[in-house]
This record gives structure tokens, sequence and C-alpha cells, in this order.
């Protein structure tokens, strides 16, 4: 009796042998649980003797850095500051240019040496720009968008917020270009500069702007400093892989021909790698918008200000419209970009004996439409600055708007929050609270022996670790809590709503829309009326955080069901399926690996949005980064950015490890 | 090539550092611009603009920056920025001892400005509460106050947690059953007030004074038992033997401060930003000007500006 048991157990073991070890810790737990923390504190306190104190010695360090550290010839505080003059250079130079006019002296003693470029001239110069980049389909809708922000008198902020982006997109691209070819060269340095983009991916900017702040000095140099470590990872990962995927039959060629390392590099692996180098240009640009805000809180103005200034004084339309200005720019260059970076640059026979003039048609037309205009400007005020009785408002229809859904829905849409936060948020919350940590850790390191093998469930478990030690745990489970709810009705609404789009061509592109607009406009526009109409706690939040991190969802459904092999599904036609289960059991099974990347994506989206859901009040690490901030805590901002930056690497390597494995499983060939 | 160019910027960049360290200090104003940062409330522009008027008219060279309010600090400490005009004893106290203890920020005396911080319902509420606004009503009225997440408690929306303002301790202090929600932002707090006002629901939350919330919405303050230091240090003092913070919130003043290198090198703005007085009123009526009448903000500066000639001309002198 007793050795038949015993083998059953056995060929359960075998059989399902992770089914086994699952529950044997769900037992573990139950019973820790069911002692509760009288009985065994070390399971629910992180123990003191565990503690480390890593957050006074991240502060001491920023002291010895700012005061103290000594390069030989001059400090390190001096280089920093060095670097923040060269760089304020260029920038006053743009703003100048385009939206104060070139300046001579300081403060308000300056003097205006010459007017900015004429609003007219700008929207001209971007409709031929569009036109060059592809069509005039292009170059109207560039105009349009450029002819937004002059009817709804965002020109001047707007210009602000472009000249900084002009200068930061350049230094991102270039630095990045130069990370990711030297990452190319030395295999060394690819590691070390792994972990690193990793990091400045996921650690919140919050906890990263005090020491900014403290070694780059105060001002729009400092917030375009802070949005160029934002923007730059994409560019550094696409170099990388764009460099090795160049064909080795070119780099033999270039060996043949005996190009130097330079001549290679500049004549072979850039050029052939320029689509897709162009694919972390246009990243650079978005995310560089995505910054507006926050950079608006050190000191950049433009249009992050304005939004800001107006929610402060609940002008929810004038938010809205400073907002929409936000996601007419960043598409606009999205568009420009990504037609330059198409277009194929004809080869110049430089022997072609033509005119300056039919060889460079649109440079001389610009050429052409800047001085008249300018010109014209000098006796036209009108078009020098575009005038405030031309501007159009959208005056209080949204600030009614939002009236009357709270007037006459608020009951109804308090009953559905209830019901929500009674019945899910608030269980959810006081289970993972009341998980001891060990159980925990364990947990997730298994996850990663199971998915991985032994190297994912060491990394996780030590980034896990690393969370509990540092005295954040149960702040780190609020963040787990929040972003995994969020995340788990994103995931579902957002499959939901691409799959609707991959079916029916017109739903999609009306979603597309959708998306660009709710990836550009900031979060923080709709935080507010989603408080008023939710009052503050975690619901709004969640609604703040599916807004922001459904676009990766529904984006990646969509892209992964078109990309199903048309000859399957005629295969499933072929045998008689039914439409649903063509969807379910071809497509759907067939595009599980690029959901899964979206989902991915979501939760990198999610815990990027903690920061600005700090600002309605939960409990979590981003309040603790927000806290930081202001309170000028430089070491326990970093800390908590860090656990942030582990938590979104843990989720990260998880869900890939799995993508793999599902890849491998349906025999799928192995991407990147 | 590429050494050679490095080698410039470095010394470039090395001179340029020696030249403005060692610069000398003169008796007269300096014509750099005198660096003066501005936050996201509407009061605080109008004081910091009538400031940068008023150093202009006395012939100094002026420069308006954004920066955040406590971040802000680190900024004085190095001098990248020089004054910053409104520091509220209730929420900004803890940075600027911590600054100035530094000696590398300075305190530049009270703007005149009273700021005054408390617990606030809308006028509407003394109907279902009528034994307002003692704080002694609060407990009896509870469930008004109530929203089906807190209840029975009371629901109070207090400021983010960076405000500080010991309402959790002081909700436990005089018994109150009342839920302390904190509101992450200045922003989201005022969301909520217009949110209950269009509907006319029971609301307590926190709002302080000068501000455009309470001319623009009809309500008042709960009287709490009046502060003292010692009930704020001291549990045995006031009404809870046990327990601190059994009394209402602080009134303070708001404060001007700069960086200690303003006195040398702007002598002269030095005294005018000490003499810089204004009141609860003229801001308040400055404020709904532009916030609820839609005035321009350079336009009411102005006016003010034209209407005063004799103060301000006294704090040049």
């Amino acid at each position: 009796m007793h050795a038949e048991h015993s083998t059953r157990t056995d060929v359960l073991l075998k059989k399902h042998p992770y089914a086994f070890i699952w529950t044997l810790l769900a037992m573990l737990t139950a019973v820790l649980m069911f002692l509760g923390k009288s009985e065994v504190r070390w399971a629910f306190k992180v123990p003191r003797e565990l503690r480390l104190n890593l957050k006074s010695y991240i502060s001491d360090f920023m002291d010895w850095l700012v005061n103290s550290a000594d390069l030989g010839i001059f400090t390190f505080y001096e280089l920093t500051r060095g670097i923040s003059w060269m760089l304020e250079k260029p920038l006053d130079f743009t703003t100048g240019i385009l939206a104060t006019g070139l300046m001579s002296g300081e403060g308000s003693n300056a003097v205006q040496l010459t007017p900015p470029l004429s609003w007219l001239a700008v929207i001209l110069v971007l409709v031929c720009l569009g036109r060059y980049a592809r069509d005039w389909k292009l170059a109207i809708f560039v105009g349009c968008c450029f002819a937004y922000l002059a009817l709804f008198g965002q020109w001047q902020s707007a210009m602000v917020t472009l000249s900084s982006i002009l200068i930061a997109v350049p230094l991102g691209v270039f630095g990045g270009l130069v990370l990711g070819i030297m990452a190319h060269r030395w295999r060394l340095f690819e590691k070390f500069i792994t972990p690193v983009l990793d990091l400045m991916q996921t650690v919140p900017v919050f906890a990263y702007l005090l020491p900014i702040l403290f070694l780059f000095g105060f001002g729009p140099v400092a917030a375009m400093i802070a949005t160029i470590i934002y923007a730059m990872p994409p560019m550094v990962r696409v170099t990388m892989l764009a460099l090795r995927q160049v064909p080795d039959q070119l780099r033999d060629l270039g060996n043949m021909v005996g190009c130097t390392d330079y001549q290679m590099l500049r004549r072979i692996l850039i050029p052939t790698a320029m689509p897709s180098l162009m694919v972390g240009v246009n990243q650079v640009i978005m995310l560089s918008l995505n910054m507006v805000i926050i950079a608006s809180m050190i000191g950049a103005g433009g249009l992050g200000y304005d939004v800001l200034t107006a929610l402060r004084r609940l002008d929810i339309g004038a938010g809205v419209e400073s907002g929409l200005a936000i996601v007419v720019l960043a598409i606009a260059l999205d568009r420009l970009s990504q037609a330059l970076a198409k277009k194929r640059t004809k080869i110049r026979d430089s022997s072609d004996s033509q005119h300056f003039f039919v060889r460079y048609p649109y440079t001389c037309l610009c050429s052409l439409i800047l001085v008249l205009i300018t010109l014209i400007a000098l006796v036209v005020p009108a078009l020098q600055v575009y005038p405030e009785s031309w501007s159009l408002t959208t005056g209080s229809f949204w600030d009614d708007l939002v009236k009357y859904i709270n007037i006459n829905y608020f009951d109804e849409l308090e009953a559905f929050k209830v019901f929500v936060l009674l019945n899910i948020l608030v269980p959810l919350k006081r289970f993972l609270l009341a998980l001891p940590w060990p159980m925990v850790i364990v947990a997730v390191a298994l996850a990663g022996y199971q998915l991985g093998g032994a190297r994912l469930a060491l990394l996780t478990a030590v980034l896990s670790l690393f969370c509990a030690v540092v005295g954040l745990w149960d702040k780190s489970m609020i963040t787990v809590y929040l972003c995994g709810i969020s995340v788990l009705f994103a995931a579902a609404l957002g499959i939901v709503l691409g799959i609707i789009a991959a079916e029916n061509l017109r739903f999609g592109k009306m979603i597309e829309v959708v998306i660009d607009t709710l990836q550009t406009l900031p979060s923080f526009v709709y935080l507010m009326p989603v408080v008023m109409l939710f009052r503050v706690g975690d619901f709004a939040a969640m609604i703040a955080v599916i807004a922001y991190s459904i676009v990766p969802a529904i984006r990646y459904t969509l892209h992964g069901i078109r990309q199903v092999n048309p000859q399957l599904i005629e295969a499933g036609l072929v045998s008689g399926c039914t439409d649903w289960q063509i969807l379910t059991k071809i497509k759907l099974k067939l595009a599980l690996p690029q959901v899964m990347l979206g989902i991915n994506q979501t939760v990198m989206l999610a815990l990027s949005m903690l920061v600005i859901t700090a600002l309605v009040g939960t409990r979590d690490l981003g309040q603790e980064v927000y806290i930081a901030l202001t309170k000028a805590d430089t070491g326990k901002g970093i800390v908590a950015g860090l656990c942030v930056a582990f938590i979104a690497i843990i989720t990260d390597r998880l869900i890939t490890a799995a993508v793999d494995k599902s890849k491998k499983r349906l025999g799928l060939k192995q991407v990147n | 090539m590429l050494r050679r160019n490095l080698a410039f910027y470095l010394i470039f960049i090395t001179t340029g550092f020696l030249v403005f360290s060692f610069s000398p200090s003169k008796a007269e104003d300096s014509q750099d611009p005198i660096k003066l940062t501005l936050h996201d409330w509407t009061g605080q522009l109008v004081t910091t603009n009538l400031m940068a008027e008023v150093l202009k008219k006395a012939g100094n060279n002026v420069e308006l920056v954004q920066a955040d309010y406590i971040a802000q600090f680190a900024g004085l400490k190095t001098g990248d920025l020089h004054v910053a005009m409104e520091i509220w004893e209730t929420t900004g106290r803890d940075a600027m001892d911590e600054a100035t203890a530094t000696g590398n920020v300075e305190n530049l005396g009270e703007t005149g400005m009273m700021a005054i911080e408390e617990w606030w319902y809308p006028a509407y509420m003394k109907e279902k509460c009528p034994g307002l606004p003692n704080w002694e009503a609060l407990n009896e009225c509870a469930e008004a106050f109530s929203t089906p997440e807190t209840a029975p408690k009371g629901r109070y929306v207090g400021g983010p947690v960076t405000w500080g303002g010991f309402d959790d301790e002081r909700v436990e202090a005089l018994e109150l059953d009342y839920e302390v929600i904190h509101a992450g932002t200045d922003a989201a707090l005022f969301a909520e007030l217009e949110s209950a006002y269009q509907r006319q629901a029971p609301v307590l939350l926190w709002v302080y004074s000068p501000h455009w919330a309470p001319s623009k919405y009809e309500g008042e303050w709960v009287e709490f038992p009046e502060y003292s230091a010692e009930c704020y240090n001291d549990p045995s003092a006031g009404l809870n033997p046990d327990l601190a913070y059994d009394c209402g919130k602080p009134r303070g003043p708001i404060w001007k401060v700069a960086w200690s290198g303003v006195k040398d090198k702007w002598p002269g703005a030095h005294s005018i930003i000490q003499n810089f007085s204004i009141n609860n009123e003229e801001m308040g009526a400055m404020i709904s000007a532009i916030d609820l009448e839609g005035k321009k903000l350079e336009d009411v500066v102005m006016q003010w500006m034209s209407d005063n000639e004799d103060r301000w001309k006294a704090w040049i002198n």
C-alpha cells in the first residue's frame, strides 16, 4: 500500500514536476499565512539585520560627487557644468530662431537682435519638407498640424518645445549611434551597456532628476539632458541590432577593397543599416515628446508648462488644447521622419553639370520662402507674430462636457467604481500584502527556473530580494498590485480591440488614430477629469494606467494577427473551419508570441506611469520616488527607482522566456 | 585632431570657470540677471512678477525661471537660482530650514502674506451639518461626509503626503471618525472640490489661502482648537492628554528666500527684496482677477504697479 502510494507520487513528479513543486509552495505559503504575523514575524516583516541602508550611501556618494570629486585639473562638478554650458548655446540659438528671436545680453536687459521666424514661413517650409519627403498628402497633413498650433494660440510654446526637441533629438541619435557602434565593436562594452540600457529605460525619470539638477544646474539644459537619457536607449539597441544584421558578404566586400575601419563604418555599415537606424530616430523623437511634461517641471517651459498650469487652475479646456498641441507636434514629426526614412536617396553623379536650383529645388524654394516672408513680416506684423484675435479656442466645451458627465452620470460611475474596488481591487491588494515575502521570492525564482533555467532563476531571485532588503517590500507589492490589475484589464480590452481592428479595416484605421493620440497625449490631461469623476485613489490611478498602457496591447495584437501566414488560414478554410475556429485555433494561436510581446510592453508602460499616478495619491513606489524628489533626497529616489526597474526587468525576462518557449513549441523561427 | 579639439574644449571650460569664480565683487549691483523662480500657482506668479517689475524699475537685470517648489532649493544652494518669493511656513519650512542651515541660502523675511491651511467645507454642507464650523460637529456628521469606501467613517481629502500637515495624527488625537485620503497634487485636490461642488455633494478637504478656491467656492474653514507650539510638541498639552496634534494647523507667514551670494552681488536688490511686502486681500483680489475673471497676468501686475507707485518707490529707497 505504502509502496504503491510512493510510486504514484513518483509518476506524478515525473509527469508534472512543476505542478508538484508549485502545490508544495502554495501549501507552505498557506501554512505561514495561517500562522500569521505573531508567530512567524520574519516571514512578513523583513528582519532588521537583513536591511541594507543603500539610500544613505547613494546620497553620500552624490554629495561627494557634487562637492569634492576631483578629476585632476578640474572637478567633476565643473565638468558637468561645462557640458551644460556647451549645450546651452545651441539651445539658446534654436529657441532664438524659432520662439523668442535672437537676443544679446541676459535677462530683462537683453535686446532682441532679430525677430523669430514668422509662423507662416515655418509652416510653408514644413509643407515643402513634407512634399519632398513623400507627396502632397503628407505635405498638407504636416501643414494642417502646424496650422493647428497657430490657430489655437499654441505657437509660441510649441516653438519653445520644438527647439528643445531639435537639439535633444540629434544629440540622442548621435549618442545612441556612438554607443551602439562601440557595443558592436567591443563585446565587453556590449555586456556592460545592456544592463545599463535596461535601467535607463525602466528607472522612472523622477528618480534621476535630482542628481541631474545638482550636476547640470536648473533650467532647460537639465531638462534636455533628462530627455536625452530617457530617449536614447532605443537608439542604442536599434543600432546594435541593425549593425549585426548587415550581411557578411558586404563586410567581405569592404575588406577586399581595403576599407579602413572608418571607411567600413561610414561607407558600408551605416548606409546598409540606414532603414533600421531610422526606426531608432523615430523612437527618439516620440520618447522626447513624452518627456515634455516632466521636463517642464524642471524649467523647460513650452507646451508642457502650459498643460501643467492649465490643470492647476482646473482649466480642462486649455489643458486639452495644449495637450493636443503636443500630440499634433509628435504625429507631424513622426510622419515626417518616417517618410524621410523610407525615401531612397538618389545617388548623385558629381560630374552632373546641372544648375544648383535644378539639383536642389526644395532647398532653393525653402530659402526663397524664408527670405520673402521674413521681409514681408517686417512690414506686416500679423505675419511675424500670430495675432491673438485670429486664434480659435474650444472655450468651455471640455469643462462643460466633464461637468455634464459629472452631474448626470456620477452615480452610475460611482456604483461601478465601488463594485470594482470592493470586489477586485481591495481583496487583491490585501492578498498581495499578506503574502510572506520569502515565499514570493521563491515563487519568482521558481518561475524563472521553469521558463528559462538556473541563470534566470538567479537573476529574478536577486532582483526581488533587493526590493525586500532595502525596506520597500510593501510598497513594491502595492506596485505589483496596481500595475498587475491595470495590465490585466488593459490586456483583456486591448486584445479584444486588436482582434476587432484586425478583422475590420475601417475600425482598424479609426483605432490607429486613437492609439497615436493616447500614446502622445500627456496623461496629466486626462488624469484630472478622471479624478473629478472617480475621486482620488487607486481606481483613478488604474484608469489612467490602463488608458496609457493599452496602446501596445492593441498594436501588437493587430500586427500579430495580420502577420499570420495566409496559407494557413486558407488551409483552415478548406478544411471547413468556421470563422470563430479560424480566429481561435489559427490566428490567435499563431499570433500568441506577438501578443505576449505586446503585453510585455504594456507592463513596461504601466510601470512608467507610476510616477504620474503618484500625483493622484497612490501609495506605491511611484509615490516614494515622487516624495524623494520633492524632499530632495537623492538616495531614496534612486533606491525606489531601482525597485521599479527591477520589477520591470523581472517581468520582462519572464515574459520573454515564456515567448521563446511558446515560439519553439509553435515551430516559429526565432526572432531577434 | 580629435584630441586637440578635446584639449581645446577642456581649456575653454576651465578658463570659463576661473574667470567666473575670480570676478571681483563690486559695491554696485552687478548687471548679471537676478534669477527669480516661478512655480505653478497663480499667487506665486503674481508675487514674483511684481518683484521683478520693481527690481527692473530700480535698474536691475532680472530673469524669470521656472522651477519646482521644493527642488528649487538645490539651485538656490549652488547659486544657479537666486530668489524664491514664496516659501510657505506651512509647506516649505522643512526644506527652507535645511537649506538655510547650509549657509548657502538666506531667509529674507516675510512677504506680508499669511498662509492659512485648514479643513474646509462648502457652504451647502452647513444644512446637512448645522453644528459646523465647530470641529466637534464633525463626528456627528461623519455619515454625511462618507463615501461607500469609507462608510461609516467620513472622508477627508488631505494634501499630498509631501505637504505634511499631520492630518492622520490629528484624526487620531481628536478621535475623529474620518479617513484621511491623500491627494497626490494640488490639482487633484481641487479637482475633487470642483467635482463635488458641481453636484452639490458632500466634500471635506484641505484648502489653503491665498488661493483662488476660497474666492471661487463659497465655504468655510473648520474651527479646531487653536494651534500652539506645545500642542504639536507636547502630548500632555491640549484636549487629549496622551497625544500631540490635538489642535488646528498653524497659520504662518510666507517667506522670501535667496541665495546667500545675492547680498554681495546685488546689494541694492537685496534690500529691495527685503522691503517687499504685500497682504492677503490684495493678493486674493489679483488671483481672482486672473483665474476667475480671465484677465492677463501682466495686465494685473501693471495695474498694481500704477496703483501703488508710492509703496514700491519707498522699497527702492
